[in-house]
């Protein structure tokens, strides 16, 4: 468990944190409701790559997103090591396909720094915050905009 | 939700079965069965409506529903004979009830003028001499209510005395005596006396009973039905005596010993806060609290059949998991059957069990969500009255097979397109009479509606004895609208399809009952998206009949499971005619990658699904895998390639959207038996996306 840095008085957040190849990200954990292994997924048809197809999760059908590919970082084979992250986006479940699940984070919103103003639209859009911990960095993914929007298909 | 608002809504669902019994009841009349149970039953249902609108206020309703009431009165008291005309006039009745329900129930304005006409109609069937003097006035009195609250000097007065003495059914059925004596108040000037005589002292008080009676001196206009009517809802439940006092005499006010009324009063403080339980009780029931107590020689309510309702969130969370259910233990039979399990004593027989089972609860559970399409058909005698008196045809609709149970959404869905189907059917299909006389027909044309459960389908005909189609009409039609060629050889069965096609409107003239705008198309469009098919058969003079053949429940599908580069894929069987092994010699290239392929002469899209969904960019070579030759939207075959079929399976339908978002070529998806999704396709898409209509496939 990583020591809590906290301020007195300011609110604490939770988060997780996972890997993706050499990188470490974060999400609320207030999203997540739950995390599980890697089982082949349905190819879907005219959907965008990063979309790698869709699980049974007791009976409802899961969109599962490779959060790397997503995020613009080269594909990986997945292997049965991989783990997929089922997260709450609005009214649906996706679950998010990322190497590993490292830690459980206790944060305040003072640790957050905002995103740096890079030129990368993909890191404006899903990256919420950096903050270093024990000398790591670890991104805030937020989650609004992971799944490809709705007019996709109007052509 | 509102506790008010839930009551009221239970009120309205209470009232569309009403409504339906009363319908069904007066149809068996006017088919001959004079049962006296039967015609009870008619009046209950319209006494059961007129006491819960009175608990709402609904005035309208309860001003309608009390003239049929009477009406019906006298049928049941035999003073009025069952003619046919009257049943007739009866039928006609209830659905102006109908009306005045569906328009209290959404909170607008009923057709005054049309129900107006109605209670005329209603009165000349009244008891001798309803439809002058009395009726009259206690209908006046009942609507201009809010008038006679005003001191109106004109009007001669007369005085009454009323005895009221509540008995303790009145109280259990939620009914206030001290608004009874408010609304009595409202009729006139009254001065009231408790007579608290019977009251016992405390310790003796039975919480329960009743101690007291009220004498109403009243000075009113009103005539002595209307100081009855407000007694109605309480009929049989109270003494009540109502006599004249003559002139206006207002009488001194008796003596009363104040002092020992309120010792006594104290005493029985008890009394109405022991009636407040059963007040709120029977509040949750409005419906049933003014029970048909004018007739305490019928059983009260219907009979106890031992029926709940259930919100339907419910059963289809149950419908969810017990299709959760079945595809777990198909994957634990697959499981164990890996394992080498099976050769374990009795762990093979505890599986067999164990599915056995499992299909039980499944179909029981289906079971619940299954209704009689009784609920659709009775829409239907209605709209025919309607259609025949706008037409000017005499039909009679005969309907079979009611209790045909099929799943509630199937059953909603239907409504709309039986209802077009039998307009239809009166329109274009019966002739008039006097051409069906002179064809040697009875005047009187009939339109048959049927339901009937065949091989795992449920299976509805609507037929009638018209002329049958005019294929030379339709053919010119069809030729001169341009949706066939001139001289297209066309088989009857052919041209009798031709009605399907979009922009097809055989009406000369466009007629506002079945012309507007909406054809079989729309119908067989309908009738598609609920995995269902139609099909028309005619004979020349005698009339037409269509078929329309529907899934038992939308949560299951009857799939062709077939594999495509190595992903598992379901096609609905309903669209599927025939399968067959394309030989590399008919199938030919059209150029830009198009293929055709030759099947008994003719050519048709030979589409390859692989290609079409993306999972590959070479089509199969010729002569390998398998096609699927499908009839889609407007009848247009295409032939559709796949590597390989594994087999028919029935599957449990799962949103994709719910999760995701509508994928073009997909249907829905479903969980097979080793706990993986496949997709289901949606043929109509794939077959447009490969014509190259875009828009069609968004």
């Amino acid at each position: 468990m990583t020591e809590p840095t906290s301020n007195a008085g300011a609110t604490a957040r939770e988060l997780i944190s996972f890997r993706i190849g050499a990188q470490e990200f974060c999400v609320d954990i207030m999203a997540v409701r739950e995390i599980r292994g890697w089982t082949q997924a349905t190819a879907l048809p005219q959907s965008p790559a990063f979309v790698r197809g869709v699980i049974n999760l007791r009976g409802a059908v899961l969109p599962i997103v490779d959060l790397g590919a997503r995020l613009g970082f080269d594909s990986s084979e997945v292997t049965a090591r991989h783990v997929i992250i089922v997260a709450q986006i609005g009214p649906q479940l996706v679950g998010l396909l990322v190497d590993a699940v490292s830690d459980i984070l206790t944060v305040t919103d003072g640790v957050i720094q905002p995103t740096p103003d890079v030129a990368s639209d993909t890191a404006k859009t899903f990256v919420r915050g950096l903050m270093a911990i024990d000398g790591r960095m670890i991104s805030l993914i937020g989650l609004d905009h992971l799944l490809p929007e709705q007019h996709l298909e109007a052509a | 939700m509102d506790p008010m608002a839930a009551i009221r809504d239970t009120f309205f669902q209470e009232c569309e079965e009403q409504l339906a019994e009363l319908e069904t009841g007066l149809l068996a009349m006017e088919a001959g069965d004079l049962d006296p149970e039967l015609i009870n039953g008619v009046f209950r249902a319209v006494h059961s409506i007129k006491g819960g609108a009175g608990a709402f206020n609904l005035e309208a309703l309860v001003r309608f529903a009390h003239v049929f009431e009477t009406a019906l009165d006298e049928l049941r008291a035999g003073r009025l004979a069952p003619r046919p005309e009257i049943i007739k006039l009866l039928l006609r009745a209830t659905d102006v009830l109908a009306d005045h329900v569906r328009a209290a129930r959404d909170g607008a304005e009923a057709d005054t003028e049309h129900s107006q006409a109605m209670i005329e109609e209603l009165r000349t069937l009244g008891p001798e001499g309803a439809d002058d003097g009395q009726a009259a006035d206690e209908i006046d009195g009942l609507d201009f209510q809010p008038i006679a609250l005003q001191p109106e000097p004109a009007v001669a007065r007369s005085a009454w005395t009323v005895f009221f003495r509540p008995r303790a059914d009145l109280y259990a059925k939620a009914n206030e005596s001290a608004r009874l004596l408010r609304e009595l108040a409202s009729l006139g000037a009254t001065l009231t006396t408790l007579d608290a005589a019977a009251l016992p002292d405390l310790d003796a008080l039975d919480a329960e009973a009743t101690y007291l009676a009220w004498t109403i001196e009243l000075a009113t206009e009103a005539d002595e039905a209307t100081i009855r009517a407000v007694f109605e809802f309480v009929d049989g439940d109270c003494e009540l005596e109502v006599t004249s006092a003559g002139a206006d005499s207002p009488q001194a006010a008796p003596d009363l010993d104040i002092a020992a009324l309120i010792a006594k009063a104290q005493s029985q403080a008890a009394t109405p806060v022991d009636t407040a339980p059963a007040i709120s009780e029977a509040r949750r029931a409005p419906v049933a609290a003014p029970a048909p107590s004018s007739a305490p020689e019928q059983p009260a309510g219907p009979a106890a059949g031992g029926t709940i309702r259930v919100d339907l969130e419910r059963v289809d969370r149950l419908i969810d998991l017990v299709g959760e259910l079945v595809i777990n233990q198909a994957m634990l039979s697959q499981r164990v059957m890996e394992a080498g399990l099976t050769r374990v004593s009795g762990v093979a027989m505890g599986l067999d069990e164990l599915e056995q089972l499992t299909r039980e609860i499944q179909d029981s559970v289906m079971a619940i969500r299954a209704q009689p399409v009784k609920s659709v058909f009775q829409r239907m005698p209605r709209l025919v009255r309607e259609v025949a008196a706008q037409t000017g045809k005499a039909v009679r609709l005969v309907t079979e097979g009611e209790t045909t149970e099929v799943d509630k959404t199937v059953i909603e869905r239907l409504a709309d397109p039986l209802t077009h189907m039998i307009r239809n059917a009166i329109d274009h299909g019966l002739e008039s009479p006097a051409r069906r006389e002179a064809a040697g027909k009875a005047a009187e044309g009939v339109v048959r509606l049927a339901a009937a459960h065949r091989s795992g389908r449920v299976v509805i005909e609507v037929g009638d004895d018209g002329g049958g189609i005019d294929r030379v009409r339709v053919k010119q039609i069809a030729a001169d609208r341009g949706l066939i060629a001139a001289d297209a050889p066309l088989s009857d069965d052919e041209i009798d399809n031709l009605i399907f096609l979009p922009g097809f409107s055989t009406a000369s003239e466009v007629s506002d009952i079945s012309g507007r705008g909406v054809g079989m198309d729309v119908v067989r469009r309908s009738i598609q998206a609920l995995g269902g098919r139609i099909s028309i058969a005619s004979r020349p003079g005698q009339g037409s009949t269509f078929t329309l053949s529907l899934p038992l429940t939308l949560a299951v599908l009857d799939g062709m499971v077939v594999s495509v580069e190595g992903q598992t894929l379901v096609a609905p069987i309903t669209a599927i005619v025939e399968t067959l092994q394309p030989k590399a010699q008919d199938v030919h290239a059209l150029g830009g990658g198009a293929q055709v392929i030759n099947i008994r002469e003719t050519y048709v899209p030979l589409i390859d699904v692989g290609q079409a969904l993306g999972y590959r960019r070479q089509p199969l070579a010729a002569g390998a895998g398998v096609a699927l030759l499908i009839e889609g939207e407007g009848g247009a075959r295409a032939a559709l390639l796949v590597d390989a079929i594994q087999g028919q399976r029935q599957v449990v339908i799962k949103s994709l959207e719910a999760n995701y978002r509508q994928v073009p070529g997909v249907a829905a998806a479903t969980i097979l038996g080793d706990g993986r999704v496949a997709l289901i396709l949606d043929l109509d898409t794939i077959v447009a996306v490969s014509r190259g209509d875009q828009r069609k496939a968004g």
